[in-house]
């Protein structure tokens, strides 16, 4: 039997391993934004937001360049993946929430899953095969679709477990009353569960706006704004995280620190994906 | 007088009987038990659903077998017997509730109005339309208003018309005896109410879509005694327009409100019959065991 001091000491340093993981944690992203925000900041000027890229030879002689068009086609490209992805994920999270005994549901299970673990760069290679191939050019379409396949498993697993979450008795209840059972399921248990099915949605969203591998052969990247609004989807479109990458690897110093200027706004909208989500969860609680 | 009843231990379950008899025995009818085997033909009225061998197992381990029995017209049937007896799984075969438990496979009949509801071609939605359930627990829609729990049934189903909606929720609430209570806040969410008048609400919702039978399983279990009364009350009221079945784990509960009893023990029907006869006469030693507290 162990006194109560023992007992208090063992506590006390349970304690200060869970705060030092929790520290350990947090610690790398402390210090990714620290420096992404050191470096990028003084590139973060009006022009940055008002122009397009252009030649290198713009930012070596000084003249305005910025990345307008690639924060419009990250929009763009995002919320096309979006469209795609929120009704067929939403979809398939009901199929295996609702109907476990469906002779499908073990297979989308399993697809779901790897679907998930494929590594991104294999969903842009679907996209290309899919989207690129048939219209013969790079094109923000296939860039939303790629990005469609980042989310559809994120959009699908956490749909599943915020309708699992709704009481079964719900469903009962419904039946009860004879409503058939996709009524049940999309007047009673998804409305209850319409938190749930919003913060995945966000979470999915932030996780695909950070992607850069599927976007390489799909969206391709391009230096300038397009001649017609229609660019954005049918004409190669530059995204952040792509154009990130971009002018981290060119051999201008100017084109370095808009990298990091690139990095502070992608992480900022992706932050705020997230902030929006634990929001709305929050709202619930209360 | 519901409140003190419900504190009476279960030895003094005749005395409750008798003081029941006196003050209504015209409400139980004085024939003989009925017969497993041969339920149908009976003095006590005509028959609204019957069950014939009506086996529920859950993948291999019984629920209940062979239960033949019949349920009559506008009487309260109550069913009772130990935990794990099979008496909610009973139930729930009734109107098709076993269709989504996984695992639960359903054999034997049930007959409504002469057809069997586990035909292929029955449509279990309209079956559950005409057999309305309130469960143990209340369970009003988290994200509707009162007046949107009562008119579910009706108006998810594509009846729009205002007048409509407002007639039928407004007698379903007269009728679950809830009216007086919300009428003033229909547009406030139904999860506000307390669990009594949220069970109420069950019994309005279930109510608005007119069915010919209600199955309530355990439908006080949760509630207090004052709320247990109200709805034993209103129990009573609603067996002039429609049939009850009823589970209950209380025997002064299955005393006070019903006409026909059934007693089930680790899947089996026992014994079925006028409920002041298998309270007071109970043919099987083990009815007799069960309701005089000698187990369960």
């Amino acid at each position: 039997m162990r006194t109560l001091l023992q007992r208090n000491i063992r506590d006390r340093i349970m304690e200060s391993l869970l705060v030092l993981s929790t520290i350990i944690v947090l610690l790398p992203l402390v210090i990714i934004i620290i420096h992404v925000v050191v470096n990028g900041i003084s590139a973060l000027n009006w022009e940055f937001f008002t122009e397009e890229l252009g030649s290198p030879s713009r930012a070596i002689q000084g003249r305005p360049t910025g990345l307008v068009h690639t924060i419009i086609g990250t929009l763009v490209v995002d919320f096309m993946a979006l469209i795609i992805a929120v009704p067929i994920g939403i979809g398939a999270g009901i199929m295996l929430s609702e109907y476990p005994d469906h002779k499908l549901n073990p297979t989308l299970r399993i697809m779901n899953d790897t679907l998930n673990g494929m590594p991104a760069i294999l969903k842009g290679l679907l996209a290309f095969v899919l989207i690129v191939k048939p219209m013969g050019t790079f094109s923000g379409l296939a860039g939303g679709v790629a990005l469609a396949f980042v989310m559809l498993p994120i959009i699908a697993r956490t749909t599943e477990s915020s309708l699992m979450a709704i009481p079964w008795s719900i469903r009962e209840a419904g039946l009860a009353i004879g409503l058939p059972r996709w009524r049940v399921v999309l007047s009673t248990v998804m409305p209850a569960a319409k938190f749930g099915l919003v913060t995945g949605t966000l979470i999915a969203f932030a996780r695909a706006a950070g992607e850069a591998a599927p976007l390489l052969f799909t969206s391709f990247g391009n230096n300038y704004l397009p001649n017609h609004w229609f660019g954005f989807i049918l004409n190669p479109v530059d995204t952040l995280p792509q154009r990130l990458y971009s002018l981290a690897i060119s051999p201008y110093t100017h084109w370095h620190s808009m990298g990091w200027a690139a990095a502070i706004v992608l992480l900022v909208f992706v932050i705020l994906c997230f902030a929006a989500a634990r929001f709305i969860t929050r709202k619930k609680t209360t | 007088m519901n409140m003190f009843n419900m504190m009476t231990s279960r030895f003094q379950n005749f005395q409750i009987l008798n003081m029941k008899t006196d003050k209504a025995p015209a409400s139980v009818p004085q024939t003989g038990g009925v017969s497993q085997k041969a339920p149908s033909s009976s003095s006590t009225g005509k028959v609204r659903m019957q069950t014939h061998d009506l086996t529920v197992k859950y993948g291999t381990n019984i629920g209940v077998q062979n239960v033949s029995l019949p349920i009559y017209s506008n009487k309260v049937l109550a069913l009772i017997g130990p935990s794990g007896c099979g008496k909610t799984t009973y139930l729930r075969a009734l109107n098709r509730m076993h269709d989504l438990t996984r695992g639960a496979t359903v054999t034997g009949k049930v007959i409504l109005d002469g057809k069997n509801i586990y035909e292929p071609d029955a449509n279990p939605v309209i079956i559950r339309r005409r057999i309305g359930m309130v469960f143990q627990k209340p369970t009003p829609f988290p994200t509707m208003s009162i007046y949107d729990n009562v008119v579910a049934g009706l108006k998810l189903v594509g009846i729009r018309k205002k007048s409509i909606l407002d007639d039928v929720c407004e007698r379903a609430l007269k009728q679950a005896a809830l009216f007086d209570e919300v009428k003033d806040r229909l547009r406030s969410p139904g999860a506000g109410l307390s669990g009594g008048q949220q069970q109420r609400l069950s019994i309005a919702r279930a109510l608005a879509v007119d069915p010919e039978v209600i199955l309530m399983d355990e439908p006080t279990s949760s509630l207090d005694p004052q709320s247990t009364s109200r709805i034993e009350d209103l129990i009573q009221e609603l067996k002039k327009h429609v049939t009850i079945v009823i589970v209950t784990h209380n025997m002064q509960q299955a005393a006070r409100v019903s006409d026909q009893t059934a007693f089930f023990y680790v899947g089996n029907l026992v014994e079925t019959g006028p409920t002041n006869t298998l309270f007071t006469n109970p043919k099987e030693t083990r009815t007799e065991d069960y309701i005089t507290g000698r187990f369960g």
